[in-house]
């Protein structure tokens, strides 16, 4: 019997969530014992494998071999520095949702509670079991099981229409993309047929097969995360699910996509060519800036966050393009940058895009409305969910001192210095990319402002939000959870960047660990303080120190009384709450700027109306531009395929006889 | 980390604190000159604050906690950027806790919590000035990221004390991408301070308000954080000019004698400075809210040239 290594505890715990998973459809008539036992009980195993993970960082990697499965095809599992960190972002976060979800679950709500804790809890084992597989069989198991799983949550609330259709989408694109994978798993084994990642790692493919695998690779994982354009299911998956689905899914799900690209094209492809991650950068700029524009746009508030997960998987793969690059060039210190930069962003983009999602959650439940024109006002209503989300939305506007600045600011860098390059082209556009992210990260401010100032602030805009009511006990835990991480995630830069550093060194032979622990853990300087230095605990506390300074001296010095009154709003006498800005309003003029971006359509009032109503319905050109057409081509290939269903016994047995035929023809000739 | 270090940070502040509603007055008293008016005295702005310091705080009922704690943090905010930004040394004690990009980072704090102020009460002027408001900032903070970038690059470094330096204390070359950042540094800060081409700070009519409008709903010492909060940002700004496209004089070293004649300096750039300011808005007229596009895409194209001509001229070679 051998000793019980780290990986033996990896796998139990995800095994334990599905063990939770199965007691919770087992008694599923209990709703007590699913809410207030099994959900936090699921939540402190991601806690667990969070702590496991943190371990396994800097551990040796470990492998173990499951019996199951086919007989021949044993489950092969392993535990590296790069599975490390994707479970410990799978395990923190799950943490802060599961016991969320624990009181966000109601009876009467979409799918029974029970087989609800049956299938989010089978998703967190094979999300577990994605990043531990490590070969093609066991990984394919595990990401089929995932996309499984999440379709059925995704269908909870399946009797609506356009809910069903949403989640046949999301299907859709997610087997689309698996049969790339399988096929990149395919080239990268080779004619041997072994599909064990050893064997793929051993086995080095010459020619044009690596590119094959990784443009194959990219579109069954970009499929998965987002990427332009495979897109559209996201903001169709995320508003149709529950909200800790979704906050699981834009959190979680989309960066095991990120692993599994990650794994293919460092670990299991040897060389890289610079002009994969030029292919990678350019694609991610692209869902970047079109995901920042929509979220814009939306009037929905899951899909402004859908949109907006668009916009940060596209910047996590402009860090992955940049890395590629570097690595491709042999400059292994600014590949560990840019991939540091990348890797964080990740982290901090399943922290703050959960909050969020939580967030929207809560008032979903307080106020039964989705739609950001019927909200408003809520911060005087839900206090907590209000300030939580505020931390949210700062993190996720890429302002300091949270945590989507850092990863911003080490992207920024990593563009900064990149002369040096061979290729004199990229010497001279890489900087140029810089601008476009800035414009990006301005951009989401934008929308950022849009989603707070319309949901929480202001008015209510309709009678029935003054009786929403706060999130509960167990949902506040969740989202404090989350809100802590963001916190800290951007006050620890250095910390972060010394766990990341086993990584880099895996995937790229050169680690950041040393520049980032030279100065302290308060002071952020990735290459030298000369270079670049930036110190968030600096500046987080001059702002906390100055701000009750000023109030101090201001309030001591003239003792004014404070007044309420109305509203002043220059004197106008007539004012209601529909004369706020709505979301439209406030999307307007980015609808002006970009508009050769939008399929718009637009109904206006006529005179003659009795009820004169407006429309404006901003939508996806994506729709009209690819999966229309395509969606014509392959039913009309139906219909010309269908004509062979004729529907008489007499023709198919003409089938059987001609293709007999045929048969006899080909084997004599 | 030395004495003086700490002495010149002080006094930075200080100075700041002390300098920016005077830098106001004197913006608008060149502006009244060149109109051919009565100019108002030139310590006017403090005049204007202390007497909204003297006032009772009217409140509207449906002003939540975050609409009272907005001027402070602003102030706070604005406060700390004058701090970061060498003006009469690169040897201060904050230049390595943030640099450029953490400057843009903490102007956009401010700027988001100003316009969730004015989304806060729920008046339609006050979303109609913060969808404005955030509308000027994405289109001005890609602009002035790109021209931190350029200098950036000639420098090689993103801290504003290690720019300072490079510019300040090298051979006189001169850079022909700077002239082009310069340009589109000056629209920026334009743009950002809610001057003439863009908004126009003496304005009263509501429509075309943009800072003013956001604005509506405080009064009292909130306001006068506010109004002080935004004198600041155009010290700020201004310094950052000076200490982008006229470094000569800062020194490095942060000794009282120094400091003396740096300060000395610093107030003739600043008079100067106000001075073209005054100049560019008696000169120009402002513009529909949707011209602002343009003027601000033009800005960024000139920083995105800044960046080509420096990469295809200057290095390399």
């Amino acid at each position: 019997m051998r000793e019980f290594l780290l990986i033996d505890w990896v796998l139990t715990t995800a095994l334990v969530w599905l063990l939770i998973g199965l007691i919770g459809v087992v008694f599923q008539h209990n709703f007590t014992l699913i809410s207030r036992v099994l959900f936090p009980l699921g939540a402190a195993f991601g806690l667990v494998l969070a702590v496991l993970a943190l371990n396994g960082i800097d551990g040796s990697p470990q492998v173990l071999v499951l019996p199951i499965g086919l007989p021949d095809l044993p489950f092969h599992l392993r535990l590296d520095a790069l599975s490390s960190f994707f479970l410990f972002l799978l395990g923190a976060t799950a943490a802060g949702i599961s016991i969320y979800a624990a009181g966000y679950i109601r009876k009467g709500e979409g799918t029974a509670p029970g087989l609800q804790c049956l299938l989010y809890h089978l998703f967190l084992t094979s999300m577990a079991f994605v990043m531990l597989a490590d070969d093609g069989y066991a990984f394919m198991v595990a990401w089929e099981t995932m996309a499984l799983s999440s379709f059925f949550l995704v269908t909870s609330e399946h009797r609506h229409a356009e809910i069903r259709r949403a989640g046949y989408l999301y299907l859709l694109v997610a087997h689309v993309g698996a049969v790339g994978i399988l096929l990149s798993f395919g080239v990268m084994a080779g004619s041997a047929g072994d599909y064990t990642f050893d064997a793929m790692r051993d086995f080095s493919t010459v020619g044009i097969w690596p590119t094959i695998a990784f443009l194959l690779a990219l579109f069954g994982f970009g499929a998965k995360a987002g990427l332009l354009p495979l897109h559209v299911w996201l903001p169709e998956a995320h508003p149709a699910a529950p909200s800790p689905v979704s906050a699981m899914m834009s959190g979680v799900m989309l960066k095991t996509a990120i692993y599994g690209l990650l794994r293919v094209s460092f670990d299991l492809l040897h060389a890289q060519l610079w002009w994969w991650g030029a292919l990678l950068l350019l694609l991610g700029l692209a869902s970047a800036i079109f995901g920042a524009i929509f979220s814009t746009v939306q009037t929905d508030m899951k899909r402004l966050l859908a949109y907006s997960s668009i916009e940060n998987i596209g910047l996590i793969f402009v860090g992955f393009g940049l890395t590629l690059i570097f690595k491709s060039f042999a400059m292994p210190q600014l590949a560990a940058l840019a991939l540091v930069a990348t890797l964080y962003h990740c982290l901090n983009h399943a922290f703050f895009k959960s909050l969020l999602f939580l967030c929207t959650g809560s008032v979903l439940h307080a106020t039964r409305e989705r739609n950001l024109g019927k909200l408003g006002g809520l911060i005087h209503r839900m206090p907590w969910v209000t300030w939580l989300a505020l931390v949210g939305v700062l993190a996720s506007a890429g302002l300091p001192p949270l945590n989507g600045f850092v990863s911003e600011w080490l992207l920024l860098q990593s563009f900064l210095f990149t002369s040096g390059l061979p290729q004199g082209y990229l010497n001279m556009l890489l900087p140029l990319v810089a601008g476009a992210i800035a414009l990006i990260a301005a951009l989401a401010g934008f929308a950022m402002v849009k989603f707070f100032g319309v949901v929480f602030l202001g008015q209510p805009r309709e009678e029935k939000l003054s009786q929403a009511h706060d999130a509960g006990r167990l949902e506040r835990i969740g989202l404090l959870w989350l809100g802590i991480g963001c916190l800290l995630l951007g006050l620890l830069p250095n910390v972060v960047i010394t766990l990341l550093d086993p990584v880099t060194r895996l995937l790229v032979g050169s680690g950041l660990s040393f520049a980032a622990s030279s100065h302290g853990w308060w002071l952020l300087a990735p290459i030298s303080e000369d270079r670049a230095s930036y110190s968030p605990a600096i500046f987080l506390g001059s702002i906390v120190v100055l701000m009750p300074l000023v109030y101090w001296v201001v309030n001591r010095s003239f003792r004014r009384r404070l007044k309420r009154v109305p509203p002043w709003d220059c004197g106008f006498p007539l004012q209601t709450s529909r004369m706020q800005d709505t979301a439209e309003g406030f999307g307007q003029p980015i609808r002006r700027i970009f508009s050769p971006f939008f399929k718009r359509t637009r109904e206006h009032p006529s005179p003659f109306d009795t009820q004169p109503r407006y429309r404006s319905l901003v939508e996806d050109p994506f729709w009209y531009w690819l999966y229309l057409p395509i969606a014509r081509i392959v039913g009309y290939g139906t219909r010309i395929i269908a004509f062979l269903q004729q529907g008489r016994i007499a023709i198919y047995l003409l089938y059987s006889f001609v293709t007999l035929l045929c048969l006899l023809v080909w084997t004599r000739g | 980390m030395n004495f003086y270090a700490l002495f010149a940070q002080l006094l930075e502040l200080v100075i700041a604190l002390i300098m920016a509603p005077i830098l106001n007055g004197w913006v608008n008293q060149c502006r009244a000159w060149l109109q051919n008016r009565s100019a108002p005295p030139l310590l006017q702005t403090y005049y204007t604050l202390s007497k909204l310091f003297h006032k009772d705080v009217l409140l509207a009922h449906n002003a939540s906690s975050l609409f009272r704690a907005a001027p402070y943090l602003i102030f706070s905010c604005m406060a700390l950027a004058s701090a970061i930004v060498p003006t009469l040394s690169t040897e201060l004690i904050f230049s390595p806790a943030a640099d450029a990009i953490a400057l843009v980072g903490l102007f956009a704090l401010a700027r988001v919590f100003i316009a969730l102020a004015g989304m806060d009460v729920g008046t339609s002027f006050g979303s109609l000035g913060s969808r404005r408001e955030m509308l000027i900032g994405f289109l001005a903070e890609p602009a002035l990221l790109m021209v931190f970038f350029t200098v950036s690059l000639i420098a090689q470094s993103t801290s504003l004390a290690t720019i300072v330096e490079t510019l300040a204390h090298r051979d006189f070359v001169i850079y022909p991408s700077l002239a082009f950042a310069g340009v589109a540094f000056t629209m920026v800060s334009l743009a950002e301070n809610a001057r003439v081409p863009i908004d126009n700070p003496t304005t009263h009519l509501e429509l075309t308000m943009v800072h003013e409008a956001m604005i509506l709903e405080y009064s009292g010492r909130h306001l006068a954080l506010i109004e002080w909060a935004a004198s600041l940002k155009l010290f700020a700004y201004s310094c950052l000019g000076i200490a982008l496209f006229f470094p000569f004089g800062i020194p490095s070293a942060a000794d009282p004698a120094a400091l003396a004649v740096a300060a000395a300096i610093l107030v003739v750039k600043l008079a100067l400075g106000g001075f073209v300011m005054a100049l560019i808005e008696t000169l120009s007229a402002k513009m529909r809210i949707f011209r602002v596009p343009e003027f601000l895409g033009t800005a960024f194209l000139l920083a995105v040239l800044a960046m080509l001509v420096h990469l295809l001229l200057e290095t390399g070679q």
